[in-house]
């Protein structure tokens, strides 16, 4: 859009739309298979009624919840209240702005892209917040005090993560990263593989930043009965699953780029690197989405002070630790950057 | 220990085992039943909706001793007794069970001599009104009729074990 022509903008609006529908069906799947992994490690089946396997659930649920009658709370800050659903689901899609799904398959190719995602994604935690503030109600805001805190003590080890991937690939534009880890080893060459604890903080704290259970306390259904949802119904509530999932499956995406070489082969020769790129990013992200809904079915939930217990006193420690032991080995073997 | 402890958790080896352990859950077979197209199997002795039975030869079971009415603990039962027109044989001239106060004990059916009275093995009853709740005699007995096989298949199997 540098030319700032009117074909160029209309274009870009096109591209941007695409982005958005393909985002919501995908998400719309996601949804189902989150549910699906769910039910089948608790030997259930899962929804299986509307559509063959159950396949058309989320289409039913959106129109379940756009046909149910909105209530909002007489005591509710109403400005406000019907802001935050809105907040969450805008921030949470407007991620996906930088987000390459192939080479040069990106709406913006923006020089600090990581930093992009890594401010609309602490800027998500409004919506929760102006959630629990504005329904004027005991739980809704206790889950926007815990969401507050526990965004605020994720994101300082997700930054010292992204900082070790950053001095890996010497750029903070989403597009180099993935291109500073094609080598010629394939999967070997990303930087899951080097930055291997990193990797394993960034889940981890990605879990926490999406709310995700074993840390989903902003919700916890048995205590907070839904946290900042509970105020909620109809659209507003559904945009908040939807904000919510987009986010978790941006995350999704993050871990790809960032750590799973985002769009290339696994396999760097002929016939693997034939297959379109989107192809293996969408599985890469399906695989890590595969891994968050595992999570979700085999973990308690944290109690408060283990929640920041980890991440202050080990994940912190153990991430600027990692900082400075990969940015003296880069120093000294001068590892790293583009490939030239 | 503490040292043996921390690496524990540093290597997240509970979780990797976890891990595990769900993933072999996952591709175990399936118990969720496919309800309406599915069914468990069902005891002969299976408490269901009440029905009241007649004799092959098309003659009422019940001869109004009002046992039924009187073990009820929910008293559900209500009868009305009276000499019937043609042959001045002692018949109920009302039945009425409230489905909505009944506890399905299966007193009633214990207590009956004559085995009228028996709760037959269909549990899917529902309606959209209380009042369709509230059965007379003229319902129990075409439930009697409509599942007049399944109940003597039931009491016959139960029959060795009373």
């Amino acid at each position: 859009m540098t030319d700032g022509s009117v074909l160029s903008v209309i274009l870009k609006i096109i591209e941007s739309l695409a982005l958005v529908v393909g985002l919501l069906i995908y998400v719309a799947y996601v949804l189902l298979a989150d549910r699906k992994i769910w039910a089948a490690v608790q030997l259930r089946r899962g929804p299986n009624v509307v559509g063959p396997f159950g396949l058309l659930q989320s289409f039913a649920d959106l129109l379940k919840f756009v046909f149910k009658e909105p209530i909002i709370p007489a005591s509710a800050n109403k400005g406000v209240f019907l802001l935050a659903p809105l907040v969450t689901g805008a921030l949470a899609i407007s991620a996906w702005a930088v987000i390459p799904i192939d080479q040069d398959w990106v709406i913006s190719n923006l020089n600090v892209g990581i930093l992009y995602i890594f401010a609309v994604s602490s800027l998500g935690v409004y919506g929760v917040i102006m959630a629990g503030w504005a329904s004027n109600s005991k739980y809704p805001f206790l889950a926007a005090l815990r969401s507050a805190a526990q965004m605020v003590s994720y994101e300082v080890s997700i930054g010292f993560v992204l900082v070790t991937v950053l001095l890996c690939a010497g750029s903070l534009n989403l597009t180099d990263i993935v291109n500073a880890q094609n080598t010629a080893y394939g999967v070997f060459g990303w930087y899951w593989l080097p930055l291997f604890p990193m990797f394993i903080i960034f889940f981890i704290s990605a879990l926490a930043e999406t709310n995700r259970p074993p840390f989903d306390l902003v919700e916890a259904e048995s205590e907070l009965v839904a946290g900042f949802m509970v105020e909620y119904s109809s659209s507003a509530y559904m945009l908040f699953m939807l904000g919510e999932y987009v986010a978790i499956v941006s995350m999704c995406a993050m871990t790809a780029v960032l750590f799973l070489g985002g769009w290339l082969s696994p396999i760097p020769f002929a016939p693997f690197t034939w297959v379109p790129g989107i192809i293996w990013f969408v599985l890469k992200a399906s695989a890590v989405f595969f891994m968050f809904a595992m999570v979700k079915a085999f973990v308690p939930r944290y109690r408060y002070d283990q929640l920041m217990r980890l991440g202050w006193k080990v994940f912190l420690p153990i991430s600027l630790v990692c900082v400075v032991v990969v940015a003296g080995v880069l120093q000294v073997t001068g590892w790293g950057g583009l490939p030239h | 220990m503490r040292l043996d402890q921390a690496a524990r958790s540093l290597f997240l080896t509970e979780f990797l085992g976890a891990f595990a352990l769900s993933m072999r859950y996952f591709f175990k077979p399936k118990r969720t039943l496919n309800y309406p197209h599915e069914k468990n199997p069902q005891s002969p002795r299976y408490r269901g909706e009440h029905a009241l039975r007649r004799y092959p030869n098309g003659e009422e079971r019940c001869i109004a001793c009002k046992l039924c009415e009187a073990i009820c603990p929910a008293q559900a039962i209500t009868i009305e007794a009276g000499p019937r027109r043609n042959d001045g044989t002692r018949r109920t001239t009302r039945y009425d069970i409230d489905m909505v106060k009944c506890i399905y004990c299966g007193l009633c059916q214990e207590a009956c001599p004559v085995d009228a009275i028996v709760e037959g093995p269909n549990a899917e009853f529902s309606v959209e009104t209380r009042e369709e709740l509230l059965y007379d005699k003229q319902k129990l007995l075409d439930n009697g009729d409509r599942w007049e096989r399944e109940i003597a298949r039931n009491i016959a199997m139960d029959a060795p074990y009373r």
